[in-house]
């Protein structure tokens, strides 16, 4: 057997995983011809190295692991990447972490190292020049590298240089994990982050959550989605000038975190979920104000948004620019809200469901995109209604009191030599988190994959043949994570 | 057109009239409240706070360290330990920062912001900032952002982040200031022309928060340079902001 075949929340024993040649791996993972969930290295002390992959079958709900030993001695492979290019980023952060080199690698460049000395790719021409921008950016957000290679004012070429977030975050995670520690991987999804890191804890340490909690948690994750697409549909409409839809959105997601605060204290929502389940419970006096709320909120976007479409000027700027076609997208492997905008029909809440999405027993909505920013645009106007409808459907639900316990006790047993992944759908993708435990029931290896680290690449190609002055647009419409990638 | 006039009628007034006394919601976690005499010293909140913000004997919480994720109170069994609602929590100094028994709003505001009186001079009616994140999670950004918006509204106070160092007079951090960022947030620091302020904007920047133990970062930044202000949160709150930059510039 060359795979284990597993669901999402689940741990396997760490010694049932086979282990492979590299060669007869590689060969598997052409042949099987699935997404690259996760692709990581741990030490594997005398031994050498040891790779882990997990396959994503997105159709079936299947993830397939498997792995290799690297002995102290190989330091290289033939890359899979000239086949299957969705694992660039995957072959290059191995690499990076281990020193094992995929080889004929087209573009073996540092993802997280200080990369003072790096050479961009150039372009030659008379007319050509080049645009540096970052790592501190005009607006107040995180830090980056932008190259651009121009002709004009078109982009040929973007190149993007990650890694001044670098925080350490995988180590410190095995040192100490904590879910404080867990909601600031990302501060932008501190639900989805701290929901997918209690999952892995709860299925190592085998605590089950009620039937309550699971539902407040994924109320909490559909608000949190809501509210960053709102955010963002103001971003978008400020980097198109149109100032009314910047405000009027900017508003309005002030009322949908508001209430996130109400519920938990933090308007994103830091502290409520726990390992166990989650520490607040909602009274039926805060549930009727929060649907009041959502019923204003539905109303507010919808009005803005249609007058938004209705008005030629904003078109003209949304339509056809920052496209990614579907082929490319499949190729490079995004996921997410960036695929499905693409005509991709990934959703990990449907394709990976839990036992609360599943109970739930929503219809999917197929999404026919374009991949321009007028088909991210509409997918988040879409996606924050759905969201917003679920979140009122959940809050009805939560109005009949229960016994449940909302905080399962902890426990201090953690399963031995275990390893266990968690997949929750934040609002930019899947967000995956995987725990390796060994013999005395320790954290040895946590392994980390927002979105963002398979979506950049997406916005590189996204600007390609766009003037530069819709860079900060294309930027927005992903509103990618710096330190989700960087770690 | 018409619809355009219809959604801005729709909307009204959105902003946030008196700033200074706005009204936060009670779930809010904000200034401590500690009661010593409640603490049996069973040790269950030193364990579960992820920053090591609380000592024992006699009980404090560092606000500096604090990321207000409320652990320590929900396994507190003798009530010792609660947040309140007040949130502004602004402090010209570290030492400041440390909440013991007793520490009320009122008292805490009354001695937070002492700074040299040239800030108020310079900046009373005009502070223009630019803001680094060294390593910030996105939190505390959005809030800053969120500072700006229609509800908050800092710009009428004369406060604005502007995109240049060379345009502002003083530098907001934010994050626990990463290797990798170090180089630039010291360039972008003498970028600034004097005379200038640095703001440290979250527990991350104040002290490492919960990347504290981290391998990755590098603080010499802070050991070189004067800091005139520390704001606590995690992520810090649009009003916890705009108040304690308010007490800064109007001495």
């Amino acid at each position: 057997m060359n795979w284990i075949k597993t669901k999402n929340n689940t741990k396997i024993n760490l010694n049932e995983i086979p282990t492979l040649k590299i060669s007869e791996l590689r060969e598997e993972i052409i042949s099987l011809n699935k997404r690259p969930l996760a692709f990581f290295g741990k030490d594997w002390g005398s031994l050498g190295t040891k790779l882990f992959v997990i396959l994503a079958d997105d159709e079936c709900g299947d993830l397939y692991v498997s792995s290799v030993l690297f002995g102290q001695n190989e330091k290289e492979y033939d890359s899979l990447t000239q086949v299957m290019p969705s694992f660039h980023i995957f072959e290059r952060e191995f690499y990076e972490q281990f020193g094992i080199k995929p080889l004929n690698h087209p573009w073996l460049k540092p993802v997280r190292k200080n990369q003072k000395d790096y050479k961009f790719f150039e372009m030659e021409g008379e007319e050509v020049h080049q645009v540096a921008v970052g790592p501190i950016h005009a607006g107040v957000i995180e830090p980056g590298h932008f190259r651009f290679m121009c002709n004009g004012e078109t982009v040929y070429h973007l190149e993007i240089m990650l890694g001044y977030q670098n925080r350490g975050v995988e180590k410190l995670m095995v040192e100490h994990p904590s879910n404080a520690l867990a909601e600031s991987i990302c501060g932008d999804s501190v639900i989805a982050h701290n929901l997918a890191y209690s999952k892995v804890m709860e299925i190592l340490k085998d605590i089950n959550v009620s039937k309550r909690a699971q539902l407040i948690r994924t109320l909490a994750l559909e608000m949190e989605r809501a509210a960053i697409h709102i955010g963002d549909l103001g971003a978008i409409a400020g980097d198109i000038a149109y100032l009314m839809g910047a405000s009027v959105f900017g508003a309005t997601r002030t009322l949908v975190i508001n209430t996130m605060l109400e519920f938990s204290g933090s308007r994103f929502g830091r502290g409520l979920i726990n390992v166990g389940g989650v520490n607040f419970d909602i009274d039926n006096e805060k549930i009727e104000r929060a649907i009041k709320t959502f019923e204003k909120v539905e109303k507010d976007v919808e009005r803005m948004v249609k007058t938004m479409l209705k008005n030629t000027s904003v078109m003209s700027r949304l339509e056809k620019t920052g496209t990614v076609n579907i082929e490319k997208a499949r190729e490079i492997g995004l996921v997410g809200m960036a695929a499905r905008a693409c005509g991709l029909n990934l959703d990990s809440r449907f394709d990976f469901a839990d036992e609360c999405f599943k109970s739930l027993a929503l219809p999917r909505k197929i999404f026919k995109g374009t991949g321009d920013v007028n088909s991210r645009f509409q997918l988040r106007y879409q996606e924050t209604m759905e969201s917003l409808s679920i979140s009122k459907r959940i809050l009805t639900m939560l109005k009949n009191p229960s016994k449940d316990e909302l905080l399962a006790p902890c426990t201090n047993k953690v399963s031995a030599n275990s390893f266990a992944i968690s997949i929750t759908e934040g609002w930019r993708g899947e967000v995956v988190h995987i725990a390796l435990t060994d013999a005395n029931s320790d954290l040895t290896r946590y392994k980390i994959k927002d979105p963002s680290f398979n979506n950049w690449y997406g916005l590189a190609l996204a600007v390609r043949n766009n003037g530069v002055s819709d860079f900060p647009l294309c930027n927005k419409s992903f509103n990618l994570s710096y330190c989700g990638n960087d770690l | 057109m018409f619809d355009t006039l219809k959604s801005r009628i729709y909307q009204g007034e959105q902003f946030i009239k008196d700033i200074k006394n706005a009204p936060m919601r009670e779930q809010f976690r904000g200034l401590p409240k500690l009661c010593g005499s409640n603490c049996n010293n069973c040790t269950a909140c030193l364990s579960v706070c992820p920053t090591g913000a609380l000592k024992l004997n006699p009980l404090s919480i560092d606000m500096g360290k604090c990321t207000f994720c409320g652990a320590c109170k929900n396994v507190c069994k003798t009530k010792a330990i609660d947040f309140s609602n007040f949130y502004k929590l602004g402090a010209s100094t570290k030492e400041k920062l440390v909440v013991t028994e007793g520490t009320e709003g009122d008292e805490f505001l009354k001695t937070a912001i002492e700074v040299r009186k040239e800030i108020k001079r310079v900046f009373g009616k005009s502070l223009k900032l630019r803001q680094v994140s060294a390593g910030g999670c996105n939190g505390c950004e959005m809030e800053l952002n969120a500072c700006s918006n229609v509800n908050f509204d800092m710009g009428r106070f004369g406060i604005d982040f502007v995109a240049s160092p060379r345009h502002a007079d003083g530098l907001v951090i934010t994050g626990p200031i990463s290797k990798n960022m170090a180089y630039a947030l010291e360039d972008c620091y003498k970028s600034t022309p004097d005379p200038k302020v640095v703001i440290l904007c979250g527990a991350c920047a104040i002290s490492g928060g919960v990347f504290q133990d981290s391998c990755e970062l590098n603080r010499e930044f802070l050991d070189k340079y004067p800091v005139d202000l520390y704001i606590p949160g995690c992520p810090v709150h649009p009003l916890t902001f705009i108040n304690a930059v308010l007490g800064l510039i109007s001495g």
